[in-house]
This record gives C-alpha cells, structure tokens and sequence, in this order.
C-alpha cells in the first residue's frame, strides 16, 4: 500500500483498485476542534478537485475535495457521532471516504510522505 | 494618553489584595458579582407568580389528539424574580452601551438616542402593517423617504426595502439578477466570488441556485483582474463583491470589474455591509454595480446584536429595478402613498419577481435609519465614514510594529484594520489574545475571518471611538501581543476575571444541549 498527499493537507492510501481519503495531522491541527463532518454518498461519482466532502471546526468550515476522480464506496459513518475522530486520529480512524480509483495516472504529481513534510515545513 | 481611571471607584477586591485571602463565600457570589441560575432551577412548576381567579378545569376539550397528556412545567416566578433573573443576567452581557466593542465587519456603533426617540413616538410606534394606508400616511412617509435618501447615497435607481437583514438582501438582489436573466432568456449557471468577499456571498448563490467559484486574491489582498476577466464567460450570471472587501481595503478596480463582467454579459453584486466605510464617498451606481444591500443595522445605526432585529434594504440599478420584489411603497398622483401588493399591482409591476416578506421590513428600523441620516446631513454622514477610516487606520499604525498586519502595506486601510498571528510564540493563538482582551475589559475582535490570513484579528473601531478610548484599547493590544509573543504561560488559561473562563466550545457545537429537562439533572 503506498500513502500519496495532497497541497490541500489530504492524504490518500491505495490499496489495489480502492482509495481512502482523509486529512493529515496538519490540517486538523490548523483546523482546530472538529465538530462536524459530511461525507460524500455511496456511489457518487467524483471528479478530481470536485467538493467531496465538508468538515466544520470551532473555527472554520471548510470543504474537502476529491485528490482524484472515482466512485464513492463509502462515507465513514463514524464521523457522525464522533467528528473528534478527526482530531484525534487524522490518519487512521478519521478517514472520510474511499473510492474506487477511476485513473491510476491522477496519482502522479501527487507528494509523498516525504515531500508532504518539506511541504509543510515551508509553509 | 490619559490614565485610566485616575480617581473613579476601581474594580478588584482590595480585602483579598490585602491580606492574600481569597475568601470564599457560601453562595458563590462576590459582591456584585452575583451567579444566577437557570430560571427553572429558581422557579418551581408548582408555583405561580401571579393571582389568577380559579378556573372550572372539567370543561369539554375539542383538541382531541392534540390536547396536552402531561403538566407543561414552566416554572412560575414573581414579577420581582422575574425582574432580577434577567437584570442579573444582563449584568454579565457585554454591549456597546458598555465599551469598545471593535467586532469587525459587524461594525458595532453607538446607536443615537435620538434614533430611539423619534421610533418611540406613538404614530410609528404603534402602528400595524395591516392598517388602512390611508391611516399610516406618516409611516409610509418614512419608507418613501428612507428609500429616497438610500437611492441617493447611493447613485442607484430603486430599492427594495422588505429584506430583514444582511444575507436576506443578498438573496433578494440574487433573485432579481436571475429573474432579469430569466426574463431575457438567459439562463447562466455560475456566480463569481472572490475569496476577499463576506462568507454569506457563496452561500446565498448556491441557496438561490447557482453554482459558484472562486476568484483569487492578488498579493495585496484585493480581486486578481487579471484572473476574473479570464474566467468570465457566457455561463457567469453574476459576480459578487465585497467593496470595501473584508480584508478592509477598496477594491480600486470595482469600476474596471464592473465593465468586464456587464461586456461579458454578466451583472454585478456588491456587497454593501460595508458601506459605513464609504458613506457620502463614493456612490456604487457609479461604479457599475446592479445590486446591493445596505445593512441599516450597521451603517446607519440601528441596533443589532442582540439589541434590535438587522435590515438590509437592496439598491437596484436601471436594469434590475423591473424585478424588485413586492410590497413596495409608491405614490399616487394626488401626492399620498400607497402600497402595491398582489391585489393591486398593476402592469409596471407584472415583473417583480415575487415576495419575500409578510410585511413591508423592518419599520422600526426604517424610522431609525432615517433620523441618522436627517439628524447628520450630508456633511454629517461624510464625517461619520471619514471619522470610521480615521480610527481603522489609527489602530492599524499603532499595532503594526507588535502585530504582523499582512495588508498594512497596501495603502490606507478601510473602516477596519486586519492582523494575523505571525510571530506568536509557539502554542499561542489568536484565540488566547482574545481571551486576555476578555481581562482588558473589551469584548474580544473579530477573530479567524477573513480565513486568507493566519489567525486572523479584524478590529473596527466605527466612528464611535474617541482618541482616548483607542489608546485604551491600543495598550491593552500592545500588551497582549507581547505576551503572545513572549509566550505568558498565564494567557493560555485567561480570562481570569471574567464570570465564565473557557467555555467548551468544542462539545457545545457537537454534542448542544438546547432544552432544558428535568431528567437530566437541569
């Protein structure tokens, strides 16, 4: 499994043919306690850089958008009832969605872990 | 600068200064400082505060299934009890009645007593809108007049007075774009908005149907021209402007966007919540805008916050005038008023593009803004707009050397001066400054808005503030910032002095508990 970034603080695991998608420790540390989250419903079909999702802190509401294009397989329930997910475990059980990959190729130009630090790290 | 209270009473409690006590009391209170509870936990349900006749209760019930099964359980209090829960609670409130109040983009200025005066005389007060026009001549007198004077100040052709409130005008100027493209058959899908605008401006596009996109700022923090003039097209309906924009700068190039979007064959939005900063300055119409709505509850004074209800009359151009909504006031040739709604419209009204209201607006209201705009003048009103630029600017040159001001360099700012949280010692946020302003004795600014600048502080002083009150506030600031950057531990838990610290701000929006119940312990 290979874990890609994104400039908008998203992160994306592939796994074969299948994606998860959620925000990275940074992003929800900027956005600060998260208290509600809209996941995308099953089967909708999302282009790259379509609004895919929203989460709301105390501070700020912000949209989350779809890294590459494919077919929502599911939204993470759990963040119905528990947003503090997000906050505290951005990059495991506070994942927003998965999708079916549409295009291998969108994968490209995406960062890696690495890069995704020195990204931040710039800012 | 002026001391701070030289010789006046001194808040703090000189016993526990004095002898390092703290001593604590049986109720909770602290002198003055009184704790209050929930007016269920004063009031019982069993008892009543007033003396009622006794009633027959076995009388037949015609609300079958609807008839209540259980006690309603309100608690019962007296007239005095009643009188104390509520001054007790004002007591903890913060108002502009009180203090400095720098709440940016909600421009919080004194509401003139005299506005109060004329709206409290028996012929507008107590008044109704179903009345027979011919008896609310005066009333519908100040609606003509009001919206005379709003068409003047701003160069535009018509108003529509019915909208409540800010974001209300909006969706009523966004309806008449659509109901004059509509009518031209034009059916265009998407509304610009640039990230400079006010954060009801997307909203109000998606509600009233259109897909909206961003356009960029440029580095100076006004709308990218540039990138605006690419993405028009056939399909833009509209864009939507904040001018003077929430970064508290004028976007110079309105008349140049104004062009660019009319040739492409789009309209124009302005959001007008900031027009106290221009008031008697510049007039939109000139700059080509089509619509936008004028928060009476700010620029022209009227009480809002918890004070009063918003009003956000909309100007409307030559183009859009055909499609304001009903009610609206006209007069007749023998010189009196009346009001043209769905029985009596007439073929010059057939394009209105419908109601968003019972009544007429805000009428309250309307008297208000009229006595601050006749009680000023001309001269007055532009003093007021100069006066609010004045203080902004003040603020901004007194604070940019302890606080980052991510625009100071673009010129003169506004009616507001904004600053971010760079340089803050590591774990300090502009939340934490805030919360010490709390201590200060000043109700905390603008805070995280607009979301292009880190931590972002927006402080309008509105034309309301002496010299005096600024240095206060300005001290207090300069304070603070220090301390952020210093990284005073003690700021992470302030405010100290305050009825309530921190608040958890966080499980009041997950998990709100909007109703009172017994069952859960009150």
């Amino acid at each position: 499994m290979a874990r890609y970034f994104t400039e908008e603080h998203e992160w994306i695991e592939v796994d074969g043919e299948t994606a998860t998608i959620g925000i990275t420790d940074y992003a929800q540390e900027q956005l600060g306690d998260v208290v509600f989250v809209e996941v995308p419903q099953t089967g909708a079909d999302l282009a790259k850089g379509a609004e895919a999702a929203v989460v709301e802190s105390v501070k700020a509401a912000s949209d989350v958008y779809a890294p590459i294009s494919g077919t929502v397989l599911e939204g993470n329930a759990a963040l119905e009832a528990d947003p503090e997910l997000v906050n505290t475990s951005p990059d495991d059980e506070g994942w927003f969605f998965k999708l079916t990959i549409g295009d291998h190729d969108e994968l490209e130009g995406l960062m890696n872990a690495k890069a995704y630090k020195a990204f931040c790290d710039s800012l | 600068m002026n001391q701070i209270n030289q010789s006046g009473w001194k808040p703090g409690t000189p016993v526990a200064a004095q002898d390092g006590g703290d001593h604590p009391t049986v109720t909770g209170n602290k002198a003055l400082m009184l704790e209050e509870a929930l007016i269920f936990e004063i009031g019982g349900a069993d008892t009543c505060g007033v003396d009622l006749a006794e009633t027959q209760t076995d009388l037949p019930s015609r609300m079958g299934k609807f008839a209540r099964k259980d006690e309603i359980g309100l608690p019962g209090l007296s007239e005095p009890e009643t009188v104390r829960h509520y001054t007790r609670l004002s007591r903890q409130n913060y108002g502009i009645d009180l203090g400095f109040f720098p709440l940016g983009s909600c421009t919080m200025k004194h509401n003139p007593r005299l506005n109060e005066k004329v709206a409290r005389m028996p012929g507008f007060l107590d008044v109704h809108p179903m009345q027979p026009a011919n008896t609310v001549q005066g009333a519908l007198g100040v609606i003509d007049e009001l919206s005379h004077w709003l068409i003047t100040l701003t160069g535009m052709n018509a108003v529509a007075m019915s909208p409540k409130a800010g974001a209300h005008g909006e969706l009523c100027g966004i309806l008449c774009i659509r109901a004059a493209l509509e009518a031209r058959g034009d059916a265009r899908k998407v509304v610009l908005v640039p990230e400079s605008a006010h954060g009801t401006n997307p909203a109000t596009a998606a509600f009233a149907g259109y897909e909206t996109e961003d356009i960029p700022a440029n580095a100076d923090g006004r709308v990218d021209l540039d990138a605006l003039k690419a993405r028009l097209g056939p399909d833009v309906a509209a864009v939507m402007i904040t001018n003077p924009n929430t970064c508290g700068l004028f976007e110079r190039d309105m008349k140049a966007i104004s062009d660019a979007v009319h040739e492409a064959g789009g309209l124009v939005y302005c959001d007008g919540a900031n027009f106290n900063a221009i008031m008697g300055r510049v007039r939109p119409g000139d700059l080509g805008v089509d619509a936008m709505h004028i928060n009476l509850h700010k620029t022209f004074s009227t009480p809002h916050g918890g004070g009063g209800p918003g009003s956000g009359p909309v100007v409307l151009s030559e183009a859009l005038a055909p499609f304001a909504p009903l009610p609206f006031v006209e007069k007749k040739s023998d010189g009196s008023l009346r009001i043209v709604e769905e029985e009596n419209m007439e073929d010059q009204h057939a394009s209105a593009f419908g109601r968003m209201t019972a009544f007429h607006g805000q009428m309250g209201m309307f008297t208000r803004a009229l006595t601050y705009i006749l009680s000023h003048g001309s001269d007055g009103l532009r003093q007021a707009s100069g006066d609010a630029v004045l203080n902004a600017n003040y603020v901004l040159r007194q604070l940019e050397d302890v606080l980052h001001a991510p625009y100071g360099a673009s010129g003169p700012c506004m009616h507001e001066a904004l600053f971010g949280d760079e340089g803050f010692a590591d774990g300090f946020s502009t939340l934490d400054l805030a919360k010490g302003l709390i201590d200060e004795g000043f109700h905390p600014m603008t805070m995280y808005f607009p979301l292009v600048v880190h931590g972002a502080m927006l402080v309008e002083p509105t034309e309301t503030e002496s010299k005096d009150a600024l240095d206060q506030f300005i001290m207090a600031m300069r304070s603070l910032a220090q301390r952020a950057k210093d990284g005073d531990e003690a700021l992470l838990t302030a405010p100290h002095h305050a009825p309530r610290a921190r608040l958890d701000e966080a499980q009041a929006a997950r998990k709100p508990r909007l109703a009172w119940s017994e069952a859960n312990g009150g």
